[in-house]
């Protein structure tokens, strides 16, 4: 099968271009660029004039809740809804339950997700056993049935000793981890940022150094074993401040930001809504501005969707009952378009954030639009109005801060490994 | 951000959910009424028919005794019929959703919910889910608000102090966990009370407290000087030996209101406490049952007050 996808402007983070041609995939990869693809027979002519053809996005944090979760998700909505949001490779935590600490789980995992044959799945693997902190995973075997890191979601290592040597063992072999920096303690009963807002509210508190004291600790353990760290989910400007200056130092880390928390803030707690209820908590203002900063500047290496699905009747609880997370896939894209439209830069910088530097934390070779590469493209109108209803939403998660809100951004087509998995009808 | 969800579209009072973000005229108007009530409460027949016909649930899903049955008296004065419910064993042990509970006791025909909930904002969420008749007064959620309690408090100060804008008030103790503390000093400020003072350690006192309009005390004694009216909070017996106090006693010494430190206050200054009391861990015997203790009047003048309340949101 050989499609063209005609007169795009292309946008090509990794390269810096941005001009219309024509785009040939063939055997999963892409085949051909500009004049010799438009001279080029295909068996499908995607006409893409007026929209923009970039590398499909990698979202580094996406909750598909199989196994175990079905009832608030299944791989089979999650996965439409990843091609919807034209995410094309998605690394999925391993909260599951069971979590993903065993082979055999992972194993089955990968097959249900290629049997769908949407998007790429990219597990990543418990760093301990049943996530309990205690038992290092047999991150070995993990790796042989795909895992690609290994991480805690959002559950902390409380005992400093086993985090050390879960990280030691990583490094050994070169196996990346991922982790939230929060100090388990400090973060105990809490619910929202610890300000003015909480106050206010009456909700318990997360102070911004639950996640510094956290990130200290873990920055001193990566200089201590040279094991590559991926800081997931920074929430807090002081955070920005340290992975700054360990950047300079050189120490082998990166780090990401959930696509909310560039957009929202504990203000938008408003009167306790539930879809604000998010892990970490949104902080402030000032935070806010801080994380977009840096998430420009290249400090924060990637954008994530953070994608949770939670169901309406674990949302609609009390705020501090309500099951933390809000659903991403599919306002990925409009959220990171409006992000970059607030800090006007162009969209091969805005997209850069979830196409080739998500890449290169993921250690893949998509993420970029040139000859060879997967078949990961996009087609996207930047324009199009995006009305976030339920109904519009193919996530089995309605959960959204932006339930009602008009962004713009909809993806026309999506393909993977150069085949169509997704057209907008 | 969405409108306040306790007001309607023509800004009348809907709900009553908190007094943060309430309009002066709307706190006036509840005290005005509440003052029409205190005479009913003192008649021998102590009934009016303004709620006759119509349903109040007592909807408690967490202990409570006085507030309840204050509640269940001013209703029955306003001639209601009340619902007590006790949540704490009933349908939420058995696993239905607080939303599932409201529904069908909405299908029962109630007219007004009396919510006291544990968790912050829980009556904010059963507001935004009935029926457009039907009203949720909040009578008290997690940390974040006791509105009656807080006019309850501002009817007591009025009714001694009469003028709100000549006023330092001082809150004493736990306000981090005080629901009644936060509702009160939003009904202060916004009645114009130029100095609220809030006196107590920094492990119970919440970050950023005084962007909610107040000064901040350490030192009691210094705290009370010159007070006209000083506002004793319960302190909860699980908060008094751990990572936020080491005892009662020492909490005593510190922050204990006694005769002693009284008398740095203003020589008629009134002494209130929400209730129940810890005597000899908050507050001193001699000073609760004092001469510038108000803290009885404060019960009576609550069913006056929750009169007040039940009547207008009914009729709005």
């Amino acid at each position: 099968m050989r499609i063209r996808i005609a007169n795009g402007r292309i946008v090509d983070p990794a390269s810096g271009r941005d001009a219309v041609g024509d785009l040939l995939l063939e055997e999963g990869r892409i085949a051909a660029l500009d004049g010799a693809a438009a001279g080029a027979a295909a068996d499908r002519v995607i006409d893409a004039a007026g929209l923009v053809v970039a590398p499909g996005l990698i979202d580094l944090a996406a909750r598909l809740r199989e196994p175990g979760y079905e009832y608030k998700a299944t791989l089979e909505s999650e996965m439409e809804a990843a091609v919807a949001g034209g995410v094309t490779s998605l690394a999925c935590m391993p909260d599951t339950d069971p979590p993903l600490d065993e082979p055999g789980l992972v194993d089955m995992l990968r097959r249900r997700a290629k049997a769908l044959a949407r998007a790429r799945v990219y597990p990543v693997g418990a760093l301990t056993v049943k996530l309990e902190g205690a038992r290092l995973t047999e991150m070995a075997e993990l790796t042989v049935s795909g895992c690609v890191a290994f991480s805690q979601a959002n559950v902390a290592i409380a005992d400093t000793q086993v985090l050390w040597r879960a990280l030691q063992y990583a490094g050994t072999f070169g196996y990346p981890v991922w982790l939230r920096a929060e100090d388990p303690w400090l973060a105990k009963g809490g619910v929202a940022h610890d300000g003015e807002v909480a106050t206010r509210l009456g909700l318990a508190g997360i102070p911004p150094f639950a996640e510094t004291i956290a990130l200290a600790t873990l920055l001193e353990l990566v200089r201590a074993t040279g094991t590559r760290l991926h800081v997931c989910r920074l929430s807090c400007a002081a955070a920005v401040d340290l992975i700054r200056a360990a950047k300079k130092e050189k120490l082998p880390i990166s780090c990401d930001v959930g696509i909310h928390y560039v957009h929202l803030s504990d203000i938008d707690l408003g009167y306790f809504d539930s879809h604000c209820r998010l892990e970490p908590p949104l902080r402030s203002q000032r935070d806010r501005d801080a994380l977009s900063r840096a998430l420009a500047d290249g400090t924060i290496d990637c954008a994530v969707s953070d994608h949770t699905p939670v169901d309406e009747d674990r949302k609609q609880l009390p705020f501090a009952e309500a099951e933390p997370g809000a659903t991403g896939l599919e306002v990925f894209l409009p959220l990171l378009l409006k992000w970059g439209a607030e800090r006007k830069l162009p969209l091969v910088k805005s997209l850069a954030r979830a196409t080739i530097d998500a890449a290169r934390v993921l250690g893949v070779g998509s993420g970029r639009i040139a000859t060879g590469a997967p078949g990961d493209v996009i087609v996207f109108d930047p324009e199009a109005p995006f009305r976030v209803t339920p109904e519009a939403l193919k996530s089995q998660g309605k959960n959204s801060p932006f339930l009602g809100y008009e962004l713009a951004g909809r993806v026309r087509a999506t393909l993977v490994a150069g085949n169509v998995v997704y057209e907008q009808k | 951000m969405e409108r306040s969800p306790q007001l309607n579209a023509n800004g009348e009072l809907q709900h009553l959910l908190s007094i943060e973000g309430l309009p002066r005229e709307i706190l006036l108007q509840i005290l005005d009424t509440a003052e029409s009530f205190v005479g009913v409460t003192e008649r021998d027949i102590k009934k009016v028919p303004l709620l006759r016909g119509k349903s109040v649930f007592n909807l408690f899903f967490e202990p409570s005794t006085r507030t309840r049955t204050t509640f269940e008296i001013a209703a029955k004065r306003l001639s209601a019929d009340v619902i007590n419910l006790n949540i704490a064993v009933s349908s939420q042990s058995k696993g239905e959703s607080l939303l599932d509970t409201v529904a069908n006791l909405s299908a029962m025909h109630a007219d007004l919910f009396i919510v006291r909930h544990a968790s912050s904002g829980a009556p904010f969420l059963i507001a935004r889910n009935v029926k457009p008749h039907e009203h949720v007064i909040n009578a008290g959620d997690g940390r974040h608000a006791h509105p009656t309690q807080g006019l309850l408090d501002l009817f007591t100060i009025r009714h001694y102090k009469k003028d709100f804008t000549r006023l330092t008030v001082a809150v004493v103790g736990d306000i981090l966990h005080s629901r009644v503390a936060r509702s009160l000093i939003h009904g202060l400020t916004t009645l114009g009370t130029p100095e609220v003072r809030v006196i107590g350690p920094q492990t119970l006192l919440p970050t950023g407290v005084e962007s909610l309009g107040v000064r901040v005390f350490h030192d009691m004694r210094e705290g009370l000087k010159g007070a006209d009216v000083v506002v004793m909070l319960r302190l909860q017996n699980e908060r008094m030996n751990g990572a936020l106090l080491p005892s009662a006693q020492e909490f005593f010494m510190k922050y204990g209101l006694t005769a002693d430190k009284l008398a740095l206050a203003k020589p008629d200054a009134i002494v209130m406490h929400p209730g129940p009391m810890n005597r000899g861990v908050e507050i001193d015997s001699s000073v609760a049952d004092g001469p510038h203790s108000v803290i009885l009047p404060q019960v009576t003048f609550g069913i006056a007050v929750r009169m007040a309340v039940m009547s207008i949101v009914a009729g709005n």
